[in-house]
C-alpha cells in the first residue's frame, strides 16, 4: 500500500502550526463492543506520558448494540472539564454522520472504511481505516474479533499523535491486570494498525501529543473507586445495596477491595456485603447494623435514595449512624440513567418527613471521594445520624487523575458510645438528654452487658429517657435539641474551598463536578479582565465561613447542574438577609458542564440579563 | 423471715425480664404471648442483654415494650422489620432476636422483606401474632383474614387469605410453627426451640383481637381456636443441661429433634402420620386444615440443614459491631501497595 494523501482538509504542515498536548478526542462506537477497554488504554497512554488528561464515558441505558462516546481531553494546562472534540474517532455506522456534523472546522475524522459513509465536510480531515484488512491474518475470531477491531483505532491514533508504541503496551498490560495472553493478541492489531498507519497515512493535521511531566507521581481512578476505598479505611463493615446506575460500581470496587484488605487474623472478613432485594430493605439493613453498632453504608442513586426516605427519615429521629453513597443521574424513575445531574441536592437534605435535615457531603475529586469515604462514617458516628455523600455519575464513574490519597492520621472517631463501665458510673444512663449541650446524646450498643445499659429505639414520640411519649412538650424539645445537633454539624463537616481574587466582581458558589467547568472558565474570564471568586460548599450543613463569604459579596452567582438551583435556595431560605443578592443558573441536559457555557453565564449576568 | 426470690441459672429473678406495662386491651392475645416470652427467657436463663427484640408497626410491634425491659430493641417501621433485623444480626451475630410482626406487617405490607428474611435464614425468632386485622386503625381486614369473613366494621372480606405459615415453608424456612395464643404451653415449648434454632424460626400464632374480630365464627377468635385446635404433636423442650427423660417413650409415637444449641425438642404424636420433615406434606396437612376449619398448630417443618446467613457470611467470632481499630482501618502500607496499581 503507498501513502494515501488524506481525501480533504485543509493542508496544515504539522510542524509549522503543530497543537500540542491541547485538544479533545470523541470516540464513536456501539456499546457491548468492548470499546471501553481501547478507549482507557488510549486514556492511560497520555497519562502515562505525563499529560494531563480526562475521560467520560456517554453511554447509552443499554447491554449492546446503542450508540456510545467516550471523550478525551488532554490539556497541558491541566484543564480537564468537558469541551467539544476536534478529533473523532467514528466506529459506528448509526452516529457516524451526526458525529462528523458535530466536528469543528478543521477538525479530525478517523473512521472505519468498511462503514458506508461518504466524506462530505470539506473543512475536515479524513483517514479512514481499513479495520477488516487490518485483522485478517490474525488468530481470533467471532466476538473476540470485534473487540480487538477497537485496537486498531488505537494504533492509529496513536501514529497520528505520536504516542509511542511502547506506551501503548504498557498501558494495555495495566488495563488487563498484566494477563500476557490478552495483551499480545490486542497489542498485536494495535502494532499493526500503527504499522499500516506509519506507512499509508499521510499526516497533514495540526494535533500531536509530547511527553510532559505532570502527571508524575499521580494516580488515576474513578470517583467511585475512591470513595468505597474511602470507605474501607473508615471501617464499613456491613454494606447492603440494591443495583442501580451509576451507583454499582462503587460497590463493585468495595467488593473488590474488602477481600484485599480486610481480614482478622484468622483469616475471616472483618465485613459483610448484602445485595438487597430493593433500596428499601438495603437502607434498613444499613439501618439496623448502624444501631448494633457496626459501621454501614448503601449506595445508591435519586430513584432507590426515594426508597430509602422512610429509613432515613427514621434515622434520623432515632439517631443512628447510617452512610448514603448518592451517585446522582437525571431524573425521576428511569430519567437519564446514565447522564449526571446534581438534582438530588434538595431532597437529600431533608429526606424523611416532619422536620429533617442531614449532613450532605459533596465531593468533587477523586482524593474527596476517598476523604469523605471514611470521614462520612466518623461524622455518622459522631452525630449519630444518617449522613448522605452526594457524589455523581461524571465523578463515580469515569476515570479522574489525582493525588495519591492520604492516609487517615486522626484515629476513627466513634463519638459518644458508652460502655458497661461507663453506664456503671451513671447515676442513670438517659439516651436522648444533651448532656453536652451541643445536642448529641450518648448511646449503648446491643450486647452491652450493662443491664442499664438497654435504650428502645423506636420512631414514635420518645422522651430522654427513649420511653414513649405523646407530650408535646417531649416532642418539641426533642426536635429543638436536633436543631442544636445540626448546629454543631457545622463544625464537623468538611469547610468550603474559597479562592478570592483582588477586584472580583462577582462570586460564583459552587459544589462537586461543576468546579471545573467554572475554573478554566474563571481563568478564561480573568484573561479577558473579570475577575471572579469562587467559594466551593463541601457540605450541608454549612460552616460560617460560607455565610461570610456571602456576606462580604454584592453579588453571587449559585452555578449547579440543576433546574431550579437548589442549593441556591437552600442558601436562600437559611440566609434570608442576603436572598436578594444569590442568583442562580442551573444546566440540565445530562452532560457535564462546559467552561465556555460558564463563561456566557458569568458574563450574561454580569450584563444583567442571565440567560 | 428474708423472701426467698427465685433465682434461674443466670441468677436472674422473672422480675429482671419484666418490662413496661402493655398498653394493649384487656385480653388481648398479643399480652399473652409477651407473658409467654418472658417466661421463656427465664426459662432457658438468658441474658436480656445478649437479646434484641425488634419490631415493625402496628398492635404486635408495640410489644416488645412490654417484655425484656432490659434488653435493647427497635420499635422500627411498618413490614421493615426483617432488613433491620437483617442489618443488626450482621453487625453482632452473637446476639439472639426475637421479632414480633404482626399479620399487616408481615402479611402485606411487609411479605417481600418477610420473604427475604426466609430466604437468607437469618437467625431470628421471627413471631406473627396473627389476628386477621389491623386493630390500631380500627379493624380493617388484614391478608389473612378468612375469605368471606363478615365483620361489624371491615364489611365482607372478599378475598382469600394468605397463610403466614405456608409463605414461610415455601420460601425456604427451615422452622415453621403455628400456635394459638390459646395455648400457652405449646406456644413457651415453641418458643424456646425457636430460640435454639440455627437460623431463621417463624411462629405464626393466632392470637385474637378481643376488639374487631373475636366473634365465635371468627377463625382468629379464642372460641373458634379452642374448638378447632388441632396440634399435631406434643411438645416438650429439653435444655441442653437438662436429663433426657422421655415417658413413655415410643419410638413410633415420639421424635426428638437435637437443636443447634444442644437442646432438644420432643414431639410426641397426636397424629400419627404427621412426619414435619417434608415440605409437601406439611403444606398439604395446612390446605386440608383450612378445608376442613381446623386449627392445626404444633410443628410443621423443620430441617437445620441450611447455614444462617451470618455462617454463610463466614463472619468470626467477634462480632462486626466488636472489632478493634487496627482491624477496620488497614495499614498506611496497605494503601499505599494498593494505590500503586492505579499509578
Amino acid at each position: 500500500m503507498g501513502v494515501q494523501e488524506p481525501l480533504t482538509g485543509p493542508r496544515v504542515e504539522p510542524a509549522a502550526a503543530a497543537i500540542v498536548n491541547d485538544f479533545s478526542i470523541a470516540v464513536a462506537t456501539a456499546n457491548g463492543t468492548g470499546s471501553q477497554t481501547a478507549n482507557l488504554a488510549l486514556l492511560r497512554s497520555f497519562f502515562k506520558m505525563g499529560i494531563p488528561v480526562h475521560g467520560k464515558n456517554i453511554f447509552p441505558s443499554n447491554i449492546q448494540g446503542q450508540p456510545t462516546w467516550y471523550h478525551i481531553r488532554v490539556s497541558r494546562h491541566g484543564y480537564i472539564a468537558r469541551r467539544p472534540s476536534e478529533l473523532l474517532v467514528a466506529f459506528n455506522p448509526a452516529t457516524i454522520h451526526e458525529d462528523v456534523a458535530a466536528l469543528p472546522s478543521g477538525g479530525v475524522c478517523v473512521y472505519n472504511a468498511d462503514i458506508r459513509f461518504h466524506p462530505e465536510r470539506a473543512d475536515l480531515t479524513y483517514y479512514p481505516v481499513p479495520v477488516k484488512e487490518l485483522l485478517e491474518g490474525t488468530e481470533v475470531s467471532g466476538k473476540v474479533k470485534d473487540y480487538v477491531a477497537n485496537m486498531t483505532y488505537v494504533g492509529v491514533v496513536a501514529r497520528l499523535l505520536e504516542v509511542p508504541l511502547e506506551v501503548v503496551r504498557e498501558s494495555l498490560m495495566h488495563q488487563f491486570g498484566g494477563r500476557a495472553k490478552l495483551v499480545a493478541t490486542n497489542f498485536g492489531v494495535v502494532e499493526r494498525a500503527y504499522q499500516w498507519a506509519r506507512e499509508s497515512l499521510h499526516k497533514v493535521d495540526p494535533y500531536r501529543v509530547e511527553a510532559m511531566n505532570a502527571t508524575d507521581g499521580l494516580i488515576m481512578m474513578t470517583g467511585n473507586e475512591a470513595g468505597a476505598l474511602g470507605a474501607v479505611f473508615g471501617g464499613v463493615s456491613v454494606a447492603a445495596w440494591y443495583p442501580i446506575t451509576p451507583s454499582t460500581s462503587f460497590i463493585d470496587a468495595l467488593r473488590e477491595f474488602l477481600p484485599q484488605l480486610r481480614k482478622d487474623p484468622e483469616g475471616r472478613p472483618t465485613y459483610t456485603v448484602i445485595q438487597a432485594e430493593d433500596e428499601l430493605a438495603a437502607m434498613g439493613m444499613v439501618v439496623g447494623a448502624g444501631w448494633a453498632g457496626a459501621r454501614s453504608l448503601t449506595a445508591t442513586s435519586g430513584p432507590g435514595l426515594s426508597l430509602m426516605a422512610e429509613f432515613l427519615g427514621l434515622a434520623y429521629f432515632a439517631e443512628v449512624p447510617a452512610v448514603v453513597w448518592d451517585i446522582q443521574r437525571v431524573g425521576p424513575s428511569t430519567g437519564l440513567p446514565t447522564r449526571t445531574s446534581q438534582g438530588d441536592v434538595a431532597f437529600a437534605y431533608g429526606v424523611g418527613h416532619g422536620d429533617t435535615k442531614h449532613v450532605v457531603l459533596f465531593p468533587s475529586s477523586i482524593e474527596e471521594c476517598f476523604e469523605f469515604g471514611y470521614k462520612a462514617h466518623d461524622l455518622a458516628d459522631q452525630l449519630q445520624t444518617p449522613v448522605l455523600v452526594l457524589s455523581d455519575l461524571d465523578l463515580g464513574m469515569n476515570n479522574w487523575m489525582g493525588e495519591p490519597f492520604s492516609y487517615p492520621e486522626e484515629p476513627l472517631r466513634r463519638g459518644k458510645v458508652l460502655s458497661a463501665e461507663e453506664v456503671e458510673r451513671l447515676e442513670r444512663f438517659r439516651r436522648y438528654a444533651d448532656v453536652d449541650g451541643d445536642g448529641i446524646p450518648y448511646r449503648t450498643l446491643p450486647g452491652n452487658p450493662n443491664p442499664r445499659a438497654a435504650w428502645f429505639g423506636r420512631g414514635t414520640g420518645h422522651d430522654e429517657d427513649a420511653r414513649y411519649s405523646e407530650r408535646g412538650d417531649d416532642w418539641w424539645r426533642n426536635m429543638e435539641r436536633l436543631r442544636r445537633k445540626h448546629d454543631t454539624a457545622r463544625q464537623y463537616v468538611p469547610t468550603a474551598v474559597i479562592e478570592e481574587t483582588p477586584g472580583a466582581r462577582l462570586g460564583v458558589v459552587c459544589y462537586g463536578t461543576t468546579r471545573y467547568a467554572i475554573e478554566e472558565a474563571r481563568d478564561a474570564l480573568a484573561m479577558q479582565g473579570v475577575a471572579l471568586d469562587v467559594m466551593r460548599v463541601r457540605a450541608l450543613p454549612f460552616g460560617s465561613e460560607v455565610e461570610d463569604f456571602i456576606a462580604r459579596h454584592h453579588d453571587l452567582l449559585v452555578i449547579e447542574m440543576n433546574r431550579d438551583n437548589q442549593l441556591r435556595d437552600i442558601l436562600r431560605a437559611e440566609l434570608p438577609q442576603y436572598a436578594h443578592k444569590l442568583n442562580g443558573v442551573g444546566y440540565v441536559d445530562g452532560m457535564p458542564l462546559t467552561a465556555e457555557w460558564v463563561e456566557r453565564q458569568v458574563l450574561a449576568h454580569l450584563e444583567g440579563r442571565a440567560s | 423471715m428474708d423472701r426467698v426470690q427465685k433465682v434461674n441459672l443466670a441468677g436472674l429473678a422473672k422480675a429482671d425480664y419484666a418490662a413496661a406495662p402493655s398498653t394493649l386491651c384487656k385480653g388481648c392475645g398479643h399480652n399473652s404471648i409477651a407473658n409467654q416470652i418472658i417466661q421463656v427467657c427465664y426459662e432457658l436463663s438468658l441474658r436480656p442483654q445478649e437479646v434484641i427484640k425488634l419490631s415493625g408497626i402496628g398492635c404486635s410491634s408495640k410489644s416488645p415494650a412490654y417484655f425484656l425491659g432490659q434488653s435493647h430493641g427497635f420499635n422500627s417501621l411498618h413490614g421493615r422489620m426483617p432488613s433491620l433485623g437483617t442489618g443488626a444480626l450482621q453487625a453482632n451475630h452473637t446476639l439472639r432476636a426475637i421479632g414480633v410482626s404482626g399479620d399487616g406487617d408481615t402479611g402485606s405490607i411487609g411479605l417481600g422483606q418477610f420473604k427475604h428474611l426466609v430466604r437468607r435464614n437469618v437467625r431470628m425468632a421471627y413471631i406473627v401474632e396473627n389476628n386477621g386485622v389491623y386493630g390500631l386503625t380500627k379493624g380493617q381486614f388484614s391478608a389473612t383474614a378468612e375469605y368471606g369473613q363478615d365483620l361489624k366494621y371491615a364489611g365482607h372480606n372478599d378475598f382469600p387469605p394468605i397463610d403466614i405459615a405456608v409463605e414461610a415453608i415455601v420460601a425456604g424456612a427451615g422452622f415453621v410453627a403455628r400456635s394459638f395464643a390459646g395455648d400457652a404451653k405449646q406456644v413457651r415449648e415453641l418458643l424456646k426451640a425457636a430460640l435454639s434454632y440455627r437460623g431463621l424460626a417463624v411462629l405464626d400464632i393466632i392470637s385474637p383481637c378481643v376488639a374487631f374480630n373475636d366473634e365465635d365464627d371468627s377463625r382468629k377468635s379464642y372460641a373458634w381456636g379452642r374448638a378447632n385446635e388441632r396440634a399435631l404433636q406434643e411438645l416438650g423442650y429439653i435444655a441442653p443441661q437438662d436429663e433426657i427423660v422421655i415417658e413413655d417413650y415410643d419410638p413410633g409415637t415420639t421424635r426428638v429433634v437435637e437443636l443447634h444449641d444442644g437442646s432438644r425438642l420432643t414431639l410426641r404424636k397426636l397424629e400419627s402420620d404427621y412426619e414435619p420433615n417434608d415440605r409437601l406434606k406439611a403444606l398439604e396437612r395446612l390446605q386440608r386444615g383450612e378445608q376442613q376449619g381446623e386449627l392445626v398448630t404444633g410443628l410443621l417443618y423443620y430441617d437445620d440443614s441450611r447455614p444462617s446467613l451470618a455462617e454463610v457470611s463466614g463472619l468470626g467470632s467477634t462480632p462486626l459491631s466488636e472489632l478493634p481499630d487496627h482491624l477496620l482501618r488497614p495499614s498506611r502500607e496497605a494503601l499505599e501497595g494498593l494505590l500503586a496499581a492505579y499509578a
